[in-house]
């Protein structure tokens, strides 16, 4: 199976352009704009990480390492689409919208955080595992049904193939032809179990073979591969294709979330070789430089840009006021029923001391 | 005015068809999904003749995979569609629970109403008809205790349409039970135009003055014949209450009908454990204290696993029974 779903590369870890094919469609320009979007995404990570540690946000999940996966692929839709994201991948969300300000919301516990800016349809995070796959491909179905040729472009990790909704999701979508994208992101381990532990398959794309769903594996931590394969994918459920498995090969520097320890379960120095080898930013840098394009001043203009957006959204952050206790109660129903009606009530008299 | 309303006489599992034919007629997005609700028209027939009518794009065949229904009807109930999903039985949704719970009832409230999903989970479900093991399992209160959910249970052929339209049309997910004892025990007369009755109202299916008698579902039919034994032995009478939606629960009927009498007796088919008699004494708590007489009685299921058919009999509060907790609550 490792032969017949080769792991397709378009710049290496030296960056070096591998695929002669591309590069008219690889301009500088492009390049230099997919290291922003990383870098914006990595920079926001570890913010999140430090405000996690000085108690300012809650427990939060990090991504740093999967940037390419997910900024690549998040860029290789547009508006009007769907994208149906898992709790670790904020990095796409941004990309594709959602604000930092909304972002940062959400790990402060408020239920803002998970709604997106008007005309953006980007679902609240999945915390279930698998669960989003069916919705991602409901709503593609829906759009089929009006026939639009908008797409969902879903994420999951390696331990949600062992779940029944993922092979539930990819039998419906593929006996419906919905359009819709399976965007899975392999980092090798589903919190503590290894990929080895979690399944006998030696790839998560040959899951795809099973439901007659085309399926590659791809390099996640090089975001051409994932740009271009992800916009290949996307053209074809646009065009009445049906869906696409994505398996994206990469990994996670850190621990599953900021209340994971993940030395008790692996070589945390694998992290540190990968930061000098794998890096999708590294590799950008590498290929910049090999160009002879790379510029030091635009990197330090772009680190303040981004540094101001991030100053921003967390100022908005904290200007927030207090969530309103009745957030408990609205929304439950479009009507509140009268329990809620009246648990409202009696909780609001007690806090008003008229009780 | 004198406009004649077109009546016909219909079995409780027509009249569901009747609801869904009604509502695909008035509704491009209205949508029946579930197995077998194709061609085959559904196991119990209640899908018959709808694919013929409205084709495979609005009455769809699916995979056999409970939790894959509901999930992809999520992703349909959000963008534009109004799902109707048929579980072949309720005690086949266990797969499926997880999308209710986490997903299907949450959306509105984790979206702010930006992402709604008005659907309609349909399950036949109820003991007494000789179904194999799971098939006939009654547990309406794991989907009472789901924030987000309504739960519906008609028992003739008027209210099953009145109730699915009404569900139907429900700009939230409601899961809607159907006792399968009831598909063919009786005929009611039911219009042929559309009409909707409101959830979580309760009706009075007979009115008395002596105990209140509140059950839903297969267990009124069963519960009106005792109740009728009783009044031809004994002197006095009861209400008996159909509660009809029993999340949320009609709280201004169950009181009205408790403080007139003062004894309540509570009858489902359901383990009596965390069932919905619990909620119904906690309203009557709440509304009617200090008008009752007696100690509230229930007659249930037991905390078993509903049995195979060889004992359903068994299982079900019987016609002795519920006479039984009348007779105690009366002589108290």
């Amino acid at each position: 199976m490792l032969e017949r779903f080769p792991i397709t590369q378009y710049i290496n870890e030296e960056g070096e352009l591998v695929r002669q094919d591309i590069k008219e469609g690889l301009s500088l320009d492009l390049i230099k704009i997919f290291y922003e979007k990383m870098l914006r995404a990595r920079m926001m990570d570890k913010k999140c990480v430090n405000l996690q540690r000085q108690g300012r946000i809650g427990t939060y999940v990090q991504y740093e390492g999967q940037e390419a996966a997910q900024v690549g692929s998040a860029l290789a839709i547009e508006e009007g689409d769907w994208m149906f994201p898992s709790y670790r991948d904020h990095a796409a969300t941004m990309t594709f919208g959602h604000s930092l300000r909304n972002l940062l919301l959400y790990w402060v516990g408020r239920i803002e955080g998970g709604i997106p800016p008007e005309g953006k349809n980007i679902f609240p995070p999945a915390v279930p595992i698998a669960s989003q796959l069916l919705h991602a491909t409901g709503a593609a179905w829906a759009e089929k049904k009006k026939n639009t040729d908008r797409v969902s472009l879903v994420y999951f990790g390696d331990g949600a193939t062992s779940e029944g909704d993922f092979h539930e999701g990819l039998n419906f979508a593929s006996v419906f032809k919905a359009p819709v994208v399976f965007f899975n992101q392999n980092n090798g381990y589903a919190i503590s179990v290894p990929t080895e532990k979690q399944m006998n398959s030696k790839t998560i794309a040959q899951k795809g073979l099973g439901y007659d769903i085309p399926s590659i594996r791809i390099d996640g931590n090089d975001i051409l591969a994932v740009f271009m394969e992800t916009q290949k994918a996307v053209e074809r459920a646009r065009s009445g294709e049906g869906p696409t498995l994505i398996e994206a090969v990469t990994w996670r520097y850190g621990a599953h979330t900021t209340a994971d320890d993940p030395s008790k379960y692996r070589d945390q120095s694998e992290s540190d070789r990968r930061r000098t080898t794998t890096d999708p930013l590294l590799r950008l840098e590498r290929y910049l430089k090999q160009q002879n394009s790379w510029d030091e001043e635009w990197l330090a203009s772009i680190e303040q840009k981004i540094t101001d957006e991030i100053n921003t959204a967390l100022a908005e952050m904290d200007d927030v006021p207090e969530a309103e206790i009745e957030q408990l109660f609205n929304h439950v129903f479009e009507k509140p029923t009268w329990t809620i009606e009246q648990q409202r009530e009696h909780h609001m008299s007690i806090k008003r001391g008229q009780v | 005015m004198t406009t004649a309303v077109q009546v016909k006489k219909l079995t409780m599992v027509q009249a569901v068809t009747d609801a869904m034919r009604t509502m695909l007629e008035e509704d491009e997005s209205v949508l029946v999904l579930g197995e077998d609700v194709g061609i085959n028209g559904g196991v119990f027939r209640a899908t018959d003749g709808l694919i013929g009518q409205f084709g495979e794009d609005r009455v769809i065949d699916t995979p056999l995979a409970e939790s894959g229904i509901v999930g992809t009807s999520i992703g349909l109930a959000v963008n534009g569609f109004r799902p109707i999903v048929e579980m072949q039985f309720l005690g086949f949704i266990y797969p499926a629970f997880n999308q209710l719970m986490t997903h299907a009832t949450r959306m509105r409230q984790r979206s702010m109403g930006r992402f709604t999903v008005p659907m309609v989970v349909r399950a036949p479900y109820g003991a007494g008809v000789k179904a194999p093991e799971i098939h006939s399992d009654s547990v309406e209160a794991l989907f009472t205790h789901i924030p987000g959910l309504k739960v519906v249970v008609p028992s003739n052929a008027y209210d099953a349409k009145g109730l699915l339209i009404a569900s139907i049309e429900d700009p939230d997910p409601v899961l809607f039970l159907e006792p399968m004892r009831s598909y063919r025990s009786s005929r009611t007369e039911v219009p042929e135009e559309k009409y909707s009755i409101e959830l979580g109202k309760a009706a009075y299916v007979k009115k008395g003055h002596d105990v209140t008698v509140l059950t839903w579902g297969a267990m009124v039919s069963d519960t009106v014949k005792a109740v009728e034994k009783y009044e031809e032995k004994y002197e006095a009478t009861c209400d008996v209450i159909d509660l009809r939606t029993l999340y949320p629960l009609d709280k201004d009927v169950i009181a009205e009908s408790v403080r007139k009498t003062g004894r309540a007796v509570i009858v489902h088919e359901a383990p009596s454990a965390g069932g919905v008699n619990g909620d119904v004494i906690s309203v009557i708590n709440d509304t009617a204290f200090f008008y009752l007489k007696a100690p509230i009685q229930k007659v249930t299921g037991f905390d078993t696993p509903v049995p195979v058919y060889s004992l359903e009999r068994e299982y079900l509060p019987s016609s002795d029974k519920i006479i039984h907790a009348i007779n105690m609550t009366l002589s108290y």
